[in-house]
């Protein structure tokens, strides 16, 4: 991002960067940056807090009365990520007897999915499947996960993309299901510890990788922050 | 592992370096038009997907209201995106401090470009993507841009 900033202030914008990664801000040096120990994909760093919000914004722009540049600041809040602290979201059962236990949580989390779907009008599914697939994809998954090659189970797509659906979506169904909004990767986490489908997705990428399969389509099915090898399941 | 481990790691990648970094004299904040260049892999169309090294750009109108999150990229927080867009993409922080006069208006053309490129060094957006959303952000008579990660 440092690198697009320095190319528009070239075309003639004054541009403030905001940055997450402070190693790659001091690597492509853009004219102006606030740099802010906040998680990846919250860069203003608190959802539905527009008084935090506005503060960043505000002091990103008092970088423009510096004289010259490159300036590069550190803002002075931290936040920190809650990967090592799962949500704790029960699954509503549904009635599913003749499923596989992941797809018949799936099917107990498609209705929490809506009720997010309906009250943010946002959602991140929608990749390669749609919500309603999900536990059928999950069926897939289950036989990589028991021994079988990714290519030769009739996934309709990039299995990276159709896994981050997957994941999408519990994390979304979950927003309906707990109290208070979720911190940065505490639903990731719950997702792929504490899930039958993140159980599912996991053994599927182990299998992957020891199947031979690409580095992309093996790293890629799960964040890197949930990648646990065999002997740490 | 944590999100801090992650930037963490992630902070020893390559990337472009410019021989002489650029320098544009702002104009008063108050009298600028603000736009947001976002490289968070936004789409506009209902699109959830963002393919893997495109270093093309979306055009977001500021009033586009149907925004998802297309990143190729599972290694970042969605969650949040999706309790408030303006975590990610803040138009609705900077149209309150344009209808307070601290910025001079908001823009009508924003764009979004997506992060986490496997070319390090951004040969295309250096050269030919990043000149085109220029063109773009001054036809809309852009003089800031805030640039937002994900």
């Amino acid at each position: 991002m440092g690198t697009l900033a320095s190319v528009l202030e070239q075309s003639g914008f004054a541009t403030v960067a905001l940055s997450s990664i402070r190693g790659q801000i001091e690597t492509t040096s853009p004219p102006r940056a606030l740099h802010c120990e906040f998680p990846l994909g919250r860069p203003l760093g608190k959802p539905n807090d527009p008084e935090f919000q506005r503060v960043v914004i505000e002091k990103a722009f008092s970088l423009l009365d510096e004289p010259a540049g490159p300036v590069l600041v550190d803002y002075p809040v931290q936040i920190e990520d809650d990967a090592d602290q799962p949500l704790a979201c029960v699954i509503p059962p549904a009635d599913t007897s003749d499923r596989t236990p992941a797809a018949a949580e799936a099917l107990g989390l498609l209705p929490a999915w809506r009720r997010t779907r309906e009250k943010y009008g946002r959602s991140t599914v929608g990749k390669v499947i749609s919500a309603e697939q999900v536990p059928d994809m999950l069926d897939l998954f289950k036989r990589i996960a028991d021994g079988e090659g990714w290519k030769d189970v009739g996934l309709p797509g990039d299995p990276t993309r159709i896994g981050a659906d997957i994941k999408n979506f519990y994390e979304e169904a979950s927003i309906s299901l707990i109290d208070a909004p979720p911190s940065a990767r505490s639903a990731e986490t719950w997702f792929v510890k504490e899930t039958q489908a993140g159980k599912v997705l996991q053994a599927a990428r182990i299998n992957m990788k020891e199947d031979g399969a690409k580095f992309y389509f093996w790293y890629y099915l799960l964040p890197l922050t949930q990648h646990h090898e065999p002997e740490t399941l | 592992m944590s999100d801090k481990q992650v930037r963490s790691m992630l902070s020893d990648l390559d990337g472009f370096v410019f021989d002489k970094v650029p320098w544009t004299t702002p104009k008063p904040l108050n009298e600028s038009r603000v736009a947001i260049v976002t490289t968070a892999g936004l789409r506009i169309e209902g699109s959830a997907d963002w393919d893997p090294g495109d270093q093309g750009f979306t055009i977001i109108p500021h009033d586009a209201e149907e925004l998802t999150l297309a990143h190729f990229s599972p290694n970042f927080d969605r969650t949040g995106w999706v309790l408030d867009k303006n975590v990610v993409f803040p138009i609705d922080r900077l149209r309150e401090m344009a209808d307070e006069g601290i910025i001079g208006s908001l823009a009508e053309t924003h764009v979004s470009f997506m992060g986490a490129q496997i070319d390090h060094t951004l040969e295309t957006i250096r050269l030919d993507s990043g000149p085109a959303a220029a063109k773009a952000l001054h036809a809309d008579d852009v003089d800031l841009v805030l640039l937002t990660p994900i």
